[in-house]
């Protein structure tokens, strides 16, 4: 049977498991006076008996969804004789691909040799019975779960109680989820990585200045090491992110403090959703801005003034990721700025202080340890952004601090190294999980640190 | 008393600088709200004055003679003899007999050139809808090819863009638009059609549609996982270390740049679950573990906003922990999780990055029908058609990129709505 429709006649059973559960308790509880003699409320029987009837078996269908595939694959591939299994990981994988392909129908097997035939016949057959098996073992674990549930039901039975066990361990199943995703990341990179270290010595990727991933296909060719020395692109990332700072934080601050402190309520309510219009737009259509529209510009003024500016350059991709950033640092200040008590500006005004002073001296002093985590979280995100860079960025890594250069960064080097059909153990793509490694860790260390002084400095004034 | 005098003098003469460097201050917080607004306004008019233009297409009128003997069609239901009919000879034709001047192989080849090459299977699809048509003559609106579009759009502005036209074609055109015999149509191209390599033809409904899916299952795994998670963190959870570590997580996971989700499903979901690329199954995936700490940290302040009265009432009348919640805090709490989950859908919508790691990209003209066909989303068929080289690109990418932001504009309106509607204030 089909894997959905199995699901569905799960879900079917569980359904019934409901019904049946509470059926019985209601049974049980007429000859004794009604349903107050029960422990539980007969909802309660019912999702008990669901709960046994459909958890395990789920649970069931989805390891076996999981594991069935790379064991049939390795029964197939077994099989086989040992000289015709090659020795290669990728040759290894084609031959299992072809073979699985095969076994789908997908590929026809004309002219197919006739060992991968039948290991495609046999793949099919382990298929099929997999699915029966499965759709066998897991009716009738419902079946179990349900009769147990059934049979569960009493007056005394804590049903109530024993949802509740369930129910806890299931949010707390869901709440766990953010920390399997972390470890997911952190093993998924930093797994891949090592393996990137084990042919290139970390120090090379950090340290090295030369960036060419370009491996040869052939073992022999010419020049077949490409050289990853990661600097240029570090360098690229921190000159278009510094580009962006220098636009977002002057304006996005000042925006956030003339919105706090001076502008009048009209104002506010308009000017502040229009900004915050430009967090909302999503970045492939900054890219889009900065590739088709503020580079040619800013080529073109550059050409009036004599300047070669190139038409990928840092600045245009900067001077977009800074607007993209403004709403994010003047909603992150505005935050910060509102919280500073009144107290602190009247003692300040009574002293006889302009309201510009009394905005330098004591609101932003007050509020400064929101407001650098604000921009510490900006940069975290500049650093990270991708789209914008992959449009308007260049490709060559180039070791330069000129914003009108071209140069590229550590996401559009993930991107280039791990868009299209690649091996997928070559140094080449390997590279992109050591890039996202360093990704990861940069940006984790300036969020765990910008979170850090808001939760500090917070609730300073509450 | 001379001393305060100088005092005196000193801050008159201080008074006047002060107050210009008061309004200079202002100036500055003006100037930069200016830039701002400006930007977004230069953004919007950019894209709309690029794409608007998108929404119609050039169209000729040709006379087409569906010549049965020609074609070798006797009956419009044979499909084996519609596979095999010469389409194209019926445009050509048609073109032949409008332009009975134009010989020589260069200059016909040139004059097949004003329509599209997609015209033929047009066609044949208007005579199977219409089997009377056989062996009759209609004139009809042909689409043109993406050059000539280009070419008269710009021309009918006043600013001609010709480079990709030969003397002769530019002259055709003008013949045309004396008789009439070209003009702008709604594009239903556009909205109706996959992607295509020819930008006349190419649409985004396919995108749309993977979008569509690829939502559905974010929304569907990440919406009730993530309200669970903050039911769980925030009414059952003791204080302890763990639940502290499971907040640091979320937090940081809310901060991580999303092209670090590509990588993860790359390396978890495709190389160890082998799950298939370029899926919506396989971006869903990704786009809700992108969106579950959003969406986790909006419930959780709407769970806070219900007052802590609620729970007590619940429980002092013996109501379970579970039936507080559940009957009490999270149908109260539910309008601002619901606003938290379309602003999450909303970054769903348009994000990319993540979505180019695991093979999304692909050049896809079929539209997907389920959740296993392989798709692509809107905002990655943009920046397909944004890297295309072919001029008519630019104003079909401006025009995806304005069906991208309605639908996040509706998304906001309609989670700043709801806030407004039915968020409560105790």
């Amino acid at each position: 049977m089909e894997s959905s429709n199995l699901f569905l006649l799960m879900l079917a059973l569980g359904a019934c498991a409901f019904y049946i559960g509470r059926g019985r308790s209601l049974a049980i509880a007429s000859p004794l006076g009604g349903v107050r003699h029960l422990h539980s409320l007969p909802n309660y029987y019912g999702l008990n008996a669901l709960l046994w009837c459909a958890l395990p078996s789920m649970g069931l269908l989805i390891l076996w969804l999981v594991l069935d595939e790379p064991v049939i694959n390795s029964i197939v591939m077994g099989a086989l004789p040992a000289e015709l299994v090659p020795s290669t990981k990728a040759d290894f994988n084609l031959l299992l691909n072809k073979i699985s392909n095969l076994a789908d129908g997908i590929m026809s097997a004309d002219g197919q040799p006739a060992f991968m035939v039948a290991a495609a016949e046999s793949m099919a057959g382990l298929r099929v019975i997999s699915q029966w098996v499965l759709t066998a073992i897991c009716l009738i674990l419902a079946t179990i779960g349900l009769y147990w549930g059934w049979r569960r039901v009493a007056a005394e039975y804590r049903a109530r109680q024993s949802v509740e066990r369930v129910m806890e361990n299931l949010l707390l199943a869901c709440a766990c989820l953010a920390i399997f995703t972390t470890v997911g990341i952190v093993f998924s990179v930093l797994f891949e990585s090592i393996q990137f270290f084990r042919s290139v010595p970390f120090f090379d990727f950090v340290f090295g200045s030369d960036w060419s991933p370009q491996t040869a296909i052939r073992e022999d060719q010419v020049g077949s090491s490409g050289s990853f020395g990661a600097v240029p692109l570090f360098v690229g990332t921190l000159l278009i992110s510094a580009v962006a700072m220098f636009v977002a934080v002057p304006i996005g601050l000042m925006s956030a403090i003339y919105l706090a402190e001076y502008s009048s309520k009209s104002v506010r309510t308009y000017a502040k959703p229009a900004l915050e219009v430009l967090a909302g737009v999503p970045t492939v259509v900054y890219g889009f801005f900065a590739a088709l529209t503020v580079a040619p510009f800013l080529r073109d003024l550059g050409a009036d003034f004599g300047l070669t500016i190139s038409s990928e350059s840092a600045l245009a991709a900067g001077l977009v990721m800074g607007v993209m950033i403004i709403p994010f640092i003047s909603s992150l200040a505005d935050d910060v700025i509102t919280a500073v008590p009144q107290a602190m500006r009247d003692g300040s005004l009574a002293m006889g202080a302009t309201h510009s002073e009394t905005v330098r001296k004591v609101v932003i002093p007050a509020a400064l340890p929101g407001i650098v985590a604000g921009i510490m979280l900006a940069i975290s995100r500049a650093i990270g952004e991708t789209m914008i860079v992959v449009m308007a960025a260049g490709l060559a890594a180039k070791l330069t601090a000129n914003p009108l250069e071209s140069v590229t960064t550590v996401t559009v080097q993930i991107v280039t190294l791990l868009t299209g059909d690649q091996e997928f153990d070559s140094p080449k793509t390997l590279a992109a999980f050591a890039l996202g490694l360093m990704l990861f860790t940069v940006t984790l260390l300036l969020n765990i640190f910008a979170l850090h002084i808001v939760k500090k400095y917070r609730e300073q004034y509450e | 008393m001379s001393n305060s005098t100088d005092n005196l003098q000193k801050i008159k003469s201080s008074l006047k600088r002060r107050s210009r460097s008061e309004s200079r201050f202002r100036w500055y917080g003006r100037v930069a709200i200016i830039i701002g607004l400006a930007a977004v306004l230069a953004l919007f008019v950019d894209i709309i004055s690029k794409g608007h233009g998108a929404f119609k297409a050039t169209y000729i009128q040709v006379d087409i003679h569906y010549d049965g003997d020609r074609l070798g069609v006797t009956s419009s239901a044979d499909k084996s003899q519609l596979m095999q009919a010469n389409w194209d000879a019926l445009v050509k034709s048609g073109l032949r007999e409008k332009f009975s001047d134009v010989s020589g192989r260069r200059d016909k080849r040139q004059l097949y050139k004003l329509v599209s090459n997609g015209t033929g299977f047009d066609l044949k699809e208007h005579l199977v809808a219409n089997p009377l048509l056989l062996g009759e003559t209609e004139s009809q609106w042909l689409l043109a090819d993406d050059d000539i579009d280009t070419y008269y759009k710009s021309w009918l502005d006043g600013e001609p863009y010709d480079a990709r036209l030969t003397k002769k074609q530019i002259q055709w055109i003008d013949q045309l638009h004396q008789q009439g015999d070209i003009r702008l149509q709604l594009n239903t191209n556009l909205l109706t059609r996959g992607d295509s390599r020819e930008p006349e033809q190419a649409g985004i409904y396919g995108a749309v549609m993977g979008s569509l899916l690829t939502l559905l299952l974010t929304l569907m795994l990440s919406f009730p996982i993530g309200v669970a998670a903050a039911i769980y963190l925030e009414e059952f959870a003791t204080k302890n270390k763990f639940t502290d570590f499971i907040e640091v997580n979320i937090n940081n996971l809310a901060a991580v740049p999303s092209i670090i989700f590509g990588l993860l499903g790359l390396a978890v979901f495709i190389n160890f679950f082998h799950v298939p690329r370029s899926v919506p199954i396989m971006g869903g995936l990704v786009l809700t573990l992108m969106t579950l700490p959003t969406i986790i940290i909006t419930s959780r302040a709407a769970i806070k906003s219900v007052p802590p009265s609620i729970r007590e009432a619940a429980l002092g009348m013996g109501a379970s922990r579970y039936q507080v919640v559940l009957h009490h805090v999270l149908p109260l709490a539910l309008p601002g999780m619901l606003t938290g989950a379309i602003i999450g859908m909303a970054q769903a919508l348009g994000e990319t990055a993540p979505l180019l790691m695991i093979g999304m990209v692909a050049f896809i003209v079929d539209i997907p029908q389920g959740f296993t066909d392989p798709a692509t989303v809107l905002p990655v068929q943009i920046f397909l058609w944004a890297d295309s080289p072919e001029r008519a690109f630019i104003e079909k990418t401006s025009a995806a990129i304005m069906v991208l932001l309605s639908f996040l504009l509706i998304m906001n309106i309609s989670a700043v709505w709801l806030r407004k509607r039915l968020e409560r204030r105790w």
